[in-house]
């Protein structure tokens, strides 16, 4: 019966949250017509599935409500910090920033830093700045507190279940029971069947937090406002390098004499092999990044393609069909959360279990 | 370009963050759910292994019992057909005796009433012995009445010893 209940109420609050962004998107539409610029879908939806170094939830010019996020940069002079709003919301490389006897500026969210003299920053026709460098750029931007968000949720729901352990023997009861079962879910179904009994243990941790790192952050990635983290490549190649880094420390004798000199074939054969199988160790993770990538910044893309449809056609009558699109579109994403996820952990374990498994010979 | 070029801030933060978040969640939070979840499973099998033990220890009993009540049975069964047996016995050798002493008793009273007879006829025969003897005194009284009588009789008896000689 609980469970009955609290699955409507996570049902209400999910349609609730996918319908908010429609909301904040007809509060943009005003504003933009009053400054009478042609709406640029693609300007639109790399702005909402891109980083940036405030975090922007509606509004916009000096009107908007952002929240500031620390900018850091490494420059040849030191270490550099302001906050993000001394910008004033402007990505146009316009307003300059003084720190430090350095002037930069924010253009298309990267942060150029201009010469002396240089009032805003020219490209040249490679679009290579000319009179500005780009710092390193190691900033709290959206993706990265959007990251610490899914990092304090982690936090919070699992050293509860695993405080709840400490004191009780029996097994949890709501919350703390999905969560286990998730757990368990992790544990029987990818890391046990994929890499065996003997030696899954050693995995878990990656595969129990790389999985709900993913699942965690992809759905709060469907929140509106909230940052695509999950759909950023920087992201996902660096889980993708984690698993890299596992199969490469991990892989025994067996595996390695399996990519670089395959038993079993044609002495001639084998070097070709051994370079199509040396490829292979990477295009794996690769196609782990790729597909996470894409996956969620593909379904971003519809849904906001879908919405400004309204905005191309200028017409409210096209809501009536692109906002149900809409809503269905991101209800397949809530599916679509949990299945990257689950592959991106299923595969991870599925090569690792192959790096580190115990052949037999005949 | 910017979509498909990793920026390499926000892989520093990712690498980093997700580091350390497998460790602090390793230790803190993997490790006990799991050893937990382990140990709970191990009792569970315990639990579901002491109760199979059961099962045939009871299983056991209930063969043994069987057993046990098998063999009373069979004890029952044989003390019974013993009892019949000397039951048997017992009316067998009564007969018997009973049929002994019937025929001893019956021989008792044959051989009884035989001497009974025996003594009977004796008595019998002294009576008439005695009754002819006193018939005959009476008889002899009479014929020896008389003196003359008396002469004749020894007279005769004389002679009937000369005629013997």
């Amino acid at each position: 019966m609980i469970a009955h209940k609290s699955f409507k109420i996570i049902v209400t609050l999910t349609l609730a949250f996918a319908l908010l962004p429609f909301l904040a998107f007809a509060s943009a539409d005003p504003v933009e017509n009053e400054t009478e610029e042609k709406f640029n879908p693609t300007d639109m939806i790399l702005h909402h599935i891109g980083d940036s170094h405030g975090w922007h939830f509606f509004g916009k010019g000096d009107n908007s409500f952002t929240l500031p996020l620390p900018v850091i940069l490494w420059t040849e002079n030191g270490l550099v910090t302001f906050m993000s709003s001394e910008f004033h919301h402007d990505t146009e490389g316009e307003y300059i920033v003084e720190k430090d006897g350095m002037s930069f500026v924010n253009y298309h969210e990267t942060i150029y830093k201009l010469e002396d003299g240089a009032e805003t920053v020219v490209f040249d026709e490679e679009h290579h700045p000319q009179n500005a460098s780009a710092p390193l750029d190691l900033s709290i931007t959206k993706n990265v507190a959007a990251m610490f968000l899914t990092v304090i949720l982690m936090i919070w729901f699992f050293f509860g279940l695993a405080g709840f352990h400490k004191k009780n023997e029996h097994a949890p009861k709501g919350f703390n029971n999905v969560l286990e079962t998730l757990v368990l879910f992790v544990r029987d179904e990818i890391a046990k069947p994929q890499i065996g009994e003997k030696k899954y243990m050693k995995f878990m941790p990656f595969l129990l937090t790389v999985f709900f790192f993913i699942w965690i952050t992809n759905l709060l990635g469907l929140l509106p406002g909230a940052a695509n983290v999950t759909g950023n490549i920087a992201v996902t190649v660096s889980l993708g390098l984690f698993t890299l880094a596992l199969i490469v420390m991990n892989g025994n004798k067996d595996y390695w004499k399996h990519v670089f000199w395959m038993p079993g074939i044609p002495t001639f054969v084998k070097p070709i092999l051994a370079v199509v199988e040396v490829l292979g160790v990477f295009i794996k993770p690769i196609a782990l990044m790729i597909r996470l990538f894409a996956n969620i910044t593909a379904g971003h893309i519809i849904i906001l393609s879908l919405l400004g449809l309204i905005f191309i056609l200028e017409s409210a009558g096209v809501a009536g069909i692109s906002v149900p699109f809409a809503l269905f579109i991101t209800i397949l994403e809530l599916l679509v959360a949990f299945l990257q996820a689950f592959i991106f952990t299923m595969l991870s374990a599925l090569f690792i279990g192959m790096a580190v498994a115990e052949h037999e010979h005949h | 370009m910017d979509l498909i070029t990793p920026e390499f801030g926000l892989f520093f933060w990712q690498t980093i963050v997700f580091l350390v978040l497998i460790f602090i969640m390793a230790k803190f939070a993997w490790r006990p759910i799991l050893g937990a979840v382990n140990k709970r499973e191990e009792s569970i099998n315990d639990a579901l292994a002491s109760a199979e033990e059961a099962r045939k220890e009871m299983q056991n009993l209930k063969a043994d019992n069987e057993q046990l009540l098998k063999e009373a049975r069979a004890e029952r069964d044989a003390i019974l057909k013993e009892a019949r047996e000397i039951k048997e016995k017992i009316i067998a050798e009564a007969t018997e005796d009973a049929q002994k002493k019937a025929d001893r008793i019956v021989t008792q009273a044959q051989e009884n009433i035989k001497l009974e007879k025996q003594a009977a006829m004796t008595e019998l025969k002294n009576h008439v012995a005695t009754l002819s003897i006193e018939i005959a005194e009476k008889v002899i009284r009479k014929e020896l009445s008389s003196d003359e009588k008396q002469h004749q009789m020894i007279e005769k008896m004389l002679g009937d010893v000369s005629t013997l000689n």
